[in-house]
């Protein structure tokens, strides 16, 4: 307990704290050779091959110190090889980049979201969606920057559920303690790195008393080592009523798993939709990059019609991760100025560019912004 | 036909329940008020005597009472035959007597009107909300809410026509929670078939009277596989009886970024209780406010009409600026389940001349009118609609 208060409260310590025996077991260093780091690449299913393709086309064009390990995972297979050699190699590098998996419903119900699974099992505890409006976007509201951050590993997404009477399903919703104050610990220490001064709970706490309650007296306990940042809580079904009419009240908003799934997809399409907001999920010691709504984009794929905006962000914060900030400010500022302008827009946006299109001028972008050559490519 | 084989089905479950065909707009099944049911019991008959029908009304806490003042005012001032029973809730009392009352009440008359009780969240967990308690026992078990843009109100979005049926007893809202290792809280989400089946034939059934064409199911059954799982089985077989109208599902987070982008793809939407819940308020959120809004609660015997998100408006009470306009037009559906169709429509019209032409607004939708000016105002459009009299 005394190690405990000599550190500074850092999201690390609680969970450690837990089980003192895994202090022993060690982590694996960065996978960083010869100034080179190497990420895992999760294509997925839908949109994600050939999005993530252009991710790596345009890394080699900036030269990006940055090679993929690409691993497949067959959302099909029942085996649950695929999905475990894919964590074994986030254990391994410690970043991956992953396109989303699809969950077939027509499997039953043993086969479990492999998605989840790979959140689960590498303890990815905190999903952070940084929600702006971007300038030249066609939206109903502007100025909206809200930051989300949501449980990621609980919740209603536990998997369990039984039928003991034919006919009656129970679906459990598991809040703990302990990963209730991590979540808050990580959204107050974010809020405080980022200069934001408020932090929103989102909770349904009039009805589920004990297990919002919970939460919501978790983030209370938190929120007290925090004088400088205030906290407020909303009910969910408010939240989601003034994020429709007025999302500009918003600054740091932190909620459990399915209120986060519900408010982070309402606030992606209050800015121009699923193909503009990259996501994180953060871990203890593993870190996945992707588009923050998830959407496996089946209808779209491999028409060179989808918005490759949100996975380039995704990469860009992955090389802000990887303190490979100056390329990361050089993308992103092409992919801004690329987004502003109207022709360049896909259709998702209004637009009528093509994917390839998008990405090409990105690169040029880069190329006019950079240093110059002896002649133009 | 098929809905005999349907009745036929469902009998060993459902028992008597599932009858006749139903009429929708209003409760789903037959109203066995008056008959002896299969256990025994009788329920009144409907509270009309001498042409007058007897409502109970619970005036709630926050703007609730001075809502439902405006209310009766409004109906005295129209000659409406309605006559009310109030039934005081206290909120702040632990124990449930008050609460029970109203229900007793309400199975008196039928019929009810209520403003919001307001939930402690400071009272300790055994303090079941009021709310809830109410319609669990009646068994209200479909909220439908019906979500129009209107005319004359500025929003972002316009042309949104959108129905949601909610199921309204059980799911997330159980109430069934413990703790059994300290620090860890399990909450049960219960979906039954036989509420899953009821409330996708009520949709269905709505559908087919309002002449929609397409039901939406929103679920989340690619995380909750055996309970959403079940709820989108029961709406497919359901379906299979109503070759007429098309039936997709999409999954909640889907819904809700679409409703923000594009809402007017939807029709009509039918979904378990949370996500009812915040649905439906995004839906309120997007033609206007919580003050436009009326919803119903119907039950096989039973109708409790209130605002559809349900707020207490704590901050804006006895203010004179909250909007009146969701608990009059719920009162209108309260008219139209009485059969007083006139009197609905009269009032609904006022109400509509007043949003539209007149454009008085309170301060929720960016005017600066009060909710006594704007009463006013929707009882001098019924005047100047009524019968001519020589003075007035």
């Amino acid at each position: 307990m005394s190690i405990a208060a000599a550190r500074p409260a850092l999201f690390l310590s609680s969970t450690r704290l837990q089980q003192p025996w895994t202090r022993l077991k060690c982590t694996p260093p960065p996978a960083k050779y010869g100034g080179r780091h190497t990420v895992t690449l999760i294509p997925g299913d839908g949109i994600g091959p050939e999005l993530l393709n252009h991710v790596r086309e345009l890394f080699r064009f900036c030269c990006v110190p940055v090679d993929f390990e690409v691993v497949n995972v067959n959302s099909a297979a029942s085996s649950e090889d695929d999905i475990n050699n894919a964590v074994t190699a986030i254990k391994r590098n410690g970043v991956a980049l992953k396109g989303n998996i699809e969950t077939n419903h027509n499997l039953p119900p043993s086969h479990k979201s492999r998605n989840n699974l790979l959140r689960t099992s590498l303890d990815l505890y905190a999903n952070v969606m940084h929600c702006q409006s971007l300038p030249g976007v066609p939206s109903h509201h502007k100025d909206i920057d809200v930051i989300i951050i949501r449980e990621n590993t609980e919740g209603e997404y536990s998997s369990l559920e039984h039928e003991n009477v034919p006919g009656v399903v129970e679906s459990l919703k598991i809040i703990t303690r302990v990963n209730s104050l991590r979540i808050a610990e990580y959204a107050f220490n974010l809020a405080r790195e980022k200069g934001r001064r408020k932090v929103t709970a989102v909770h349904k706490a009039n009805i589920m008393k004990l297990g919002d309650g919970l939460f919501l007296q978790c983030c209370k306990e938190v929120a007290a080592g925090y004088p400088d940042i205030t906290l407020d809580d909303m009910i969910v079904d408010n939240t989601t009523m003034q994020l429709v009419s007025k999302p500009q009240q918003f600054d740091v908003m932190v909620m459990p798993n399915l209120y986060g799934n519900v408010v982070s997809n309402v606030c992606a399409g209050l800015v121009g939709g699923p193909g503009l907001v990259p996501g994180v999920n953060y871990g203890k010691d593993y870190a996945v990059f992707e588009s923050a709504t998830r959407n496996t984009g089946r209808s779209i794929a491999n028409k060179n019609i989808a918005n490759p905006t949100a996975t380039l962000l995704a990469g860009c914060v992955m090389l802000d991760h990887l303190k490979l900030h100056a390329y990361a400010r050089m993308i992103r500022k092409a992919v801004l100025k690329t987004l502003s302008e109207t022709r360049l827009q896909t259709a998702d946006l209004g637009g009528q560019c093509t994917t390839s299109e998008v990405v090409h001028s990105i690169m040029q972008e880069i190329q006019r912004g950079g240093p110059r050559t002896s002649q133009q490519i | 036909m098929i809905m005999a084989t349907l009745t036929k089905a469902l009998k060993p479950i459902l028992g008597r329940q599932l009858g006749n065909a139903a009429k929708v707009f209003g409760p789903a099944a037959s109203n066995q008020r008056g008959k002896p049911t299969y256990t025994g019991q009788i329920i009144p008959p409907p509270a009309k005597y001498g042409g007058r029908h007897t409502v109970a009304l619970i005036p709630g806490d926050g703007i609730g009472p001075e809502l439902l003042s405006h209310v009766r005012e409004l109906f005295r001032f129209s000659c409406v035959p309605v006559d009310f029973e109030v039934v005081n809730v206290n909120s702040s009392l632990t124990s449930e007597d008050d609460i029970k009352n109203a229900i007793m009440a309400i199975r008196r008359n039928g019929v009810a009107l209520k403003g919001n009780i307001e939930t402690n969240h400071i009272m300790p967990p055994n303090h079941k909300s009021r709310n809830n308690l109410l319609r669990t026992s009646l068994d209200l078990y479909a909220n439908v809410m019906h979500c129009q843009s209107l005319p004359g109100v500025q929003t972002r979005h316009k042309n949104i026509d959108i129905i949601i049926i909610r199921e309204n007893t059980e799911g997330e809202y159980s109430s069934l929670e413990h703790e059994s290792v300290s620090g860890v809280v399990e909450c049960l989400k219960i979906i039954t078939r036989t509420n899953s089946l009821r409330i996708a034939d009520y949709a269905f059934k709505l559908a087919r009277e309002k002449g929609r064409r397409r039901v939406t199911a929103v679920h989340k059954a690619n995380i909750m596989k055996l309970g959403d799982g079940l709820f989108l089985q029961c709406c497919k077989e359901v379906a299979s009886g109503y070759p007429d109208i098309e039936f997709d599902s999409m999954i909640v987070d889907n819904t809700t970024m679409q409703l923000v982008s594009k809402p007017q793809q939807f029709d009509v939407m039918v979904m378990p209780n949370l996500y009812g819940n915040v649905v439906s308020n995004v839906c309120a959120g997007l033609v206007g406010g919580p003050g436009l809004v009326p919803g119903a609660n119907y039950g096989r015997d039973y109708a409790v009409f209130e605002t559809a998100t349900r707020n207490t408006g704590k901050s804006i009470a006895n203010r004179n600026i909250a909007n009146p306009t969701a608990m009059l037009l719920a009162s209108c559906l309260m008219l139209d389940h009485l059969k007083l169709y006139d009197y609905a429509t009269m009032i609904r019209g006022a109400i509509l001349t007043t949003m539209n032409k007149t454009r008085l607004h309170t301060v929720d939708i960016g005017g600066q009118g009060t909710t006594s000016e704007v009463v006013q105002s929707i009882m001098r459009n019924i005047e100047s609609g009524g019968p001519l009299t020589t003075e007035i």
